[in-house]
């Protein structure tokens, strides 16, 4: 995001607080969200020093540092002599001795240097001392000690020291002209370090504000401040269309366009203003206010002409493009790539080119034949600027945001010109951009501007937007008087014109998101400032509450952790293999599953059909974290590719049909609400009043039946062999209808070994969504409490081992009729006393008429049933 | 021991006297027991004199009979009265011995608890239900259509290109041949605000039929392509309100998240609005809270860094297109919405510092908010 430099946001806009806090909180005011304030934090001195001599020196440790003489100017120097111990018995110069680590500068170069008393941001106060053998005062300075942007320097001495000017040429250094750095010099003003920039956001809506000029006009709407708009220069020369008579005998040079494959309608280019300057000093430098400005902006200066195409970039918001005149034949086309084009860009790698993505070419090998640019993107290295460049082509174009988008984003591209155009460029700025470029390459470097240019203008018109005068007022909710409405869309830049209580408005060139009555809205709210919009409440029609789903899930989860468990939340993404160590057979419905098409890292690329795979996960880090015990529960969804799997995209505009809706709804995946548990180790802990108990299947069972109470339901169960569980040691649980909705139990000793978790290990999972549609609406009907007295009768059958506790005791429920309240089992015994292959299943049955105490006679023909009919289903007798 | 004499009025006087100082002197139940059975048990004097009555004969026996019988309630009176102070004591002495240490582990099993980001959801949407405001919830898995197209966002947005969001792969490749544009149109929602047209959809013919405006919260899961780190995961919760009505404001916005952040912040809270920009939103703002710990007086305050604020969510004045998606007139009704996500109100609100503590699944975070928050 911009950095914008405050001296420099200061010549298009009068600061009224010149504090870089108070500027920032003037342009959030209007939207433009502070960032960073950067600079600053270095106190003197900090000087411009000239190496005189340099001694590497390999060190123990395998480091080779270099013990420098710098000469940092007469106020700075010590006088010649020995110096300060231990670098006695050397004569050295008039100078100072820094030792320095870096080796990416030579004798004679011209270097930053911090000296004794001065402070570097962080702050780091610096003081002589001694190292590595010698007295250092002080330290060469880096561009990241100094709190310059990395981007600021040449790539090749990132981590090296800055170095001004390299008179010998050996080093790579920053361009400063010899001439103009002293020995001494104040480094802090040289390289603008005392000058602050603020950081800003800028909103997609708002591109114009990628430049001075568009922050400085919403500097001067926050405060009222006079705006100087920077591109209010005055144009020379004569544009010229190429469709224009005079163009085909004029100096101006060749430009056409072709785009025969518009994306979306739109022509990629609207706007393309081209002008020559002949006689240029390629090896002319940039000055230094130029170099300092582009530094402090996060822009890494390179040559005159490019510094100035990036200078006039930042400062209107317009990219340009310098090509090598000579290396360009015309007429440039623009135009679509075709299939398997390619092009070197100025990063120099090689890009293959999409039929979608706009190039600018020219026609050497033909007309249009050879691309030498992606349009908004990036240049190409053939016809680049070179430190041999005399003649220069400029160009400044305005191309179609969603073109732009594509290519940058095809081409993982981004570029500051890019980011420009994506947003919306000013149609208007082409010819002022190229008008001021040149000028300041002639100040700097010479030559002479062609008088005639190309200027192709094929931009359309703003249509203008009416909006009712009082349309503001009803959005807000505040009163702006028409007045206000008016100057506040003239201040942005809109043209107004009122008729009674209608207003048409013209938005400016460089709004491109002022489309609709709406958003001029926000124009007139923000220019007044949202501070001032009153806080109404307003009142909602009396309302229905949590709907019956909505409140069985709460008290589900409130069961659950009533009982122990701890909720966690898990990723919901999976790594298919989780299927098979949960030993899921090849063919089960929960292996339909919802694949990403772009899951992060990789590594978990579908979603969990069942929340219970990816609960795994949450034990394993408990475990992991040294819990010995550990019972989690979520409440999820699980997913099942069992919709159409493909979406489509009806219309937006309120025409979408029901038919188009079902369809949208119908290409989901199934997306049940469930709640699983994983329990392992013990439930009660060792303790010193009890013996620990383990989390047991039962447990697992009798959560089940909690959270089916919370819910409202009851539901039955048996045995069932299913995928993670125990095959002898799980149920799956049923609503009333016979709907499936829930499994627990003891899982799979394969799994618990395959996942690292305890043996014996328990788990549940409850499909939730089934249960709340079986429960929405079902009212409980009461039944009266019986007040009479309970008689009770136990048995205990001997049973084979076959016959399940549930068949016996629906069997003696069913046979007591009803009298029966309820029936309860209270043994079970396998062993010698009751022989091979069978057992002992003892029952409380427990009975009540309405309206009698019970007589022995009825008891007793209760339990003659009861014993007859366990005797011909099961072959029970009663225990002796 | 001579023989006591049924009218010995003194011998039995002394008797009585010996009695109870024998029962005084007893300091158990147990010394009691033998102290009685001394001097009121078969080989006791007065015993043996209450049977010499029987030898007495006439008026002797009367006086005897009236003489003994008094001994006996005097030595009743006087046992039950050194019986009644050594059960008191013994009494007292038990509660004493059985006392036991309280400060032993009592809970047989360990308690569980819900996650916090549960339980401030829910929290959130009870303060809304307490305006009449109703929970609206809809698939996470959701249509392209509802997550961008009907929110008002371009079909080049940069949040389609893959770069933010979680695609969901088209069935079999959807063809090799069809290329980079065969996709399933189907997407992990990137935020709550889908539910909102959905919402709006399913509510339309009473707000047009009936006059109800819709107003509802929508929580929930949602996605983004982030790599997780202190500060992000890819998958988080947002909740997030729609107004739907004639005549709604910016005002009424702004008195709405008023009221939800005194509801979850106390009396004192207070929200500030800064332009910003959402595709389906306009005019759109920026919500900063006052920040709850400093109230703005301090410069090196750790919840809001200092500023005085807390950015806490987007929201504006829902975008007529977006109505219009809905099937909703824009010029018969206005809407706003705002949203903001959980996991930042979690960790500003309990001083969270770290998001992997709430996606870990370690259940030490959990356990730390019980099961409210």
């Amino acid at each position: 995001m911009p950095k914008i430099p405050l001296k420099w946001l200061a010549e298009s806009v009068d600061l009224v607080d010149k504090a870089p806090e108070a500027v920032a909180a003037a342009l959030v005011k209007v939207g433009l969200e502070e960032e960073g304030i950067h600079g600053g934090g270095i106190e003197h001195p900090l000087v411009v020093g000239r190496v005189l001599s340099l001694v590497k020196e390999e060190q123990s440790n395998g480091k080779t540092i270099n013990y420098c003489r710098v000469d940092v100017g007469p106020e700075h120097n010590d006088p010649a002599g020995p110096g300060h111990k231990p670098d006695h018995g050397t004569e050295w110069p008039t100078s100072r001795g820094i030792v320095c680590g870096a080796h990416n500068f030579v004798v004679g170069d011209y270097v930053v240097c911090i000296l004794p008393g001065g402070v570097l941001p962080g702050p780091f106060p610096i003081s002589g001392r001694k190292t590595y053998g010698h007295w250092s005062d002080g330290m060469i300075c880096s561009a990241k000690e100094l709190g310059l942007g990395e981007d600021a320097v040449p790539s090749g001495t990132t981590g090296g020291i800055i170095v001004l000017a390299s008179p010998s040429g050996e080093s790579e250094d920053l361009g400063y002209a010899v001439e103009d750095l002293t020995p001494g010099q104040d480094a802090i003003a040289l390289l603008g370090l005392d000058e602050k920039t603020i950081e800003v956001t800028i909103t997609p809506d708002r591109g114009y504000c990628f430049s001075i000029r568009g922050i400085a006009r919403e500097y001067s709407h926050s405060t009222g401040a006079a705006f100087r708009d920077p591109a209010a220069i005055e144009l020379t020369g004569t544009p010229l269309d190429p469709s224009d008579a005079a163009f085909a005998a004029s100096s101006a040079f060749p430009v056409v366009i072709e785009d025969e494959a518009p994306i979306r309608g739109k022509v990629g280019c609207d706007r393309f203003a081209a002008r020559a300057l002949r006689g240029f000093n390629p090896s002319a430098p940039s000055p230094a206010w130029m170099k300092r400005r582009l530094e402090q902006s996060g822009i890494r200066s390179i040559s005159l002409a490019v510094d100035v195409t990036n200078y006039v970039m930042l400062e209107l918001g317009q990219p340009l493009h310098a090509y090598d005149l000579a290396k360009v034949t015309a007429p440039i086309v623009v135009r679509r790539a075709s299939a398997g084009e390619t092009l070197v860009t100025l990063d120099d790698v090689t890009r293959d080119l999409s039929s979608e993505d706009l190039l600018i070419t020219d026609s050497q090998g033909g007309h249009g034949k050879r691309a030498i640019g992606m349009a908004g993107v990036m240049g190409g290295l053939d016809t680049e600027i070179s430190d041999e460049t005399v003649d220069i082509l400029l160009e400044a174009a305005h191309f179609d945001p969603i073109t732009v988008a594509r290519t940058a984003r095809r081409h993982k591209l981004g570029s500051e010109a890019s980011r420009r155009f994506e947003r919306g460029v000013d149609t208007a700025l082409p010819p002022v951009a190229v008008e001021r470029a040149l000028r300041l390459m002639q100040e700097f470097g010479g030559g002479e501007v062609e008088e005639v240019y190309t200027d192709i203008v094929n931009v359309e018109p703003r249509t203008a937007i009416t909006m009712a005068v009082n349309f503001p007022t009803t959005i807000v909710g505040m009163d702006f008087p028409a007045s206000e409405v008016v100057a506040s869309l003239e201040m942005v830049g809109c043209a107004v014109l009122r008729a009674g209580d209608e207003l048409t408005v013209t938005p400016p060139t460089w709004r491109p998101d002022l489309d609709s009555a709406i958003t001029l809205v926000e124009e007139v709210a923000r220019l007044h400032g949202y501070a001032e919009i009153p806080s109404v409440l307003p009142v909602a029609p009396p309302g229905r509450g949590l709907t019956h789903g909505q409140k069985v899930r709460r008290s589900v989860a409130r069961s659950l952790a009533d009982a122990g468990l701890t909720e966690v939340l898990t990723y919901p993404f999976m790594a298919e293999s989780r299927l098979d160590e949960c030993l899921v057979p090849a063919d089960d419905k929960r292996r339909r599953l919802v694949r990403l098409a772009n899951p992060l890292a990789g590594e978990k690329p579908v979603l969990r059909p069942r929340v219970l795979f990816t609960l795994f996960d949450a034990v394993k880090v408990n475990l992991g974290r040294g819990a010995q015990d550990v019972a989690v529960f979520e409440l999820g969804r699980g997913y099942l590719d069992t919709g159409t799997g493909a979406a489509g995209l009806p219309a937006v505009d309120g025409t979408v049909t029901e038919a188009e809706l079902a369809d949208l709804d119908a290409a989901l995946p199934e997306q049940l609400r469930m709640a699983a548990g994983i329990m392992a180790g013990a439930r009660v802990p060792a303790g010193w009043n009890q013996k620990a108990q383990p989390w047991e299947w039962t447990d697992a069972l009798a959560i089940v039946e909690t959270v089916a109470a919370a819910a409202g339901v009851s539901l039955t169960r048996r045995a069932d062999a299913y995928a993670p569980w125990h095959p002898g040691r799980a149920a799956v649980f049923a609503l009333p209808d016979g709907t499936p909705c829930a499994h627990a139990g003891e899982l799979h000793p394969k799994v618990c070994e395959t996942l690292g978790l305890p043996a014996r290990s328990v788990a549940f999972q409850v499909l939730l969504d089934p249960i709340i549609a079986a429960t929405d609406g079902a009212l409980v009907a009461a039944e009266a409490v019986n007040p009479q007295v309970l008689a009770k009768e136990d048995f205990a059958f001997v049973v084979p081992v076959a016959v399940t506790a549930g068949a016996l005791v629906d069997c003696v429920r069913e046979a007591g009729g009803d009298l029966v309240e309820d029936v309860r089992v209270f043994d079970v015994y396998e062993g010698a006393q009751v022989g091979e292959g069978l057992k002992s299943v003892a029952v409380n049955v427990r009975m009540r008429a309405t309206d009698h105490t019970l007589s022995a006679e009825e008891v007793l023909s209760v339990r003659e049933a009861v014993i007859a009919a366990a005797e011909s289903e099961f072959g029970a007798v009663l225990r002796a | 021991m001579s023989e006591l004499h049924p009218l010995d009025a003194a011998g039995i006087e002394a008797a009585v006297a010996a009695a109870v100082r024998a029962f005084d002197a007893a300091t158990t139940l147990e010394e009691l027991k033998v102290a009685r059975l001394a001097h009121t048990g078969d080989k006791a004097a007065l015993t043996l004199a209450n049977r010499g009555i029987g030898a007495l004969d006439g008026p002797d026996k009367a006086a005897a009979g009236k003489l003994l019988g008094g001994a006996r309630a005097s030595i009743g009176r006087a046992l039950a009265a050194r019986t009644s102070v050594l059960e008191a004591e013994r009494d007292a002495r038990v509660l004493v011995e059985e006392a036991v240490d309280v400060t032993l582990p009592v809970l047989r099993a360990p308690l569980g608890a819900r996650h916090p980001l549960e339980t401030l959801q829910e929290h959130m949407c009870d303060i809304f239900v307490g305006m009449g405001w109703e929970v609206a919830e809809g698939p996470e898995v959701e249509a392209e259509w509802f997550n961008f197209d009907a929110l008002n966002f371009d079909p080049d947005h940069p949040a389609r290109a893959m770069q933010d969001t979680f695609f969901v792969a088209p069935r079999d490749d959807g063809g090799a041949g069809a290329g980079a544009s065969a996709t399933s149109g189907i997407v992990l929602r990137t935020h709550t605000s889908p539910v909102q047209v959905r919402a709006a959809l399913e509510r339309k013919e009473a707000l047009v039929e009936e006059g109800r405006g819709i107003y509802v919260i929508c929580p929930g899961k949602t996605f983004r392509t982030d790599e997780l780190d202190a500060t992000h995961t890819p998958v988080f919760h947002q909740i997030e309100g729609l107004a739907v009505d004639k005549g709604l404001t910016m005002a009424n916005l702004k008195g709405t998240l008023d009221h939800f952040a005194r509801a979850l912040f106390g009396p004192d809270a207070v929200t500030r609005l800064r332009p910003s920009f959402f595709p389906f939103t306009e005019p759109s703002a920026e919500m900063d809270l006052r920040c709850f710990v400093c109230g703005g007086s301090d410069t090196a305050c750790r919840t809001c860094r200092g500023t005085g604020w807390i950015e806490w969510g987007g929201c504006g004045m829902t975008h007529p297109n977006v109505l219009r998606a809905a099937g909703i007139d824009p010029d018969e009704y206005t809407a706003f919405a705002f949203g903001m996500g959980i996991e930042r109100t979690l960790m500003f609100r309990h001083g969270v510092k770290d998001m992997r503590d709430m996606v870990e699944g370690d259940v030490r975070f959990s356990q730390q908010f019980g099961m409210e928050v």
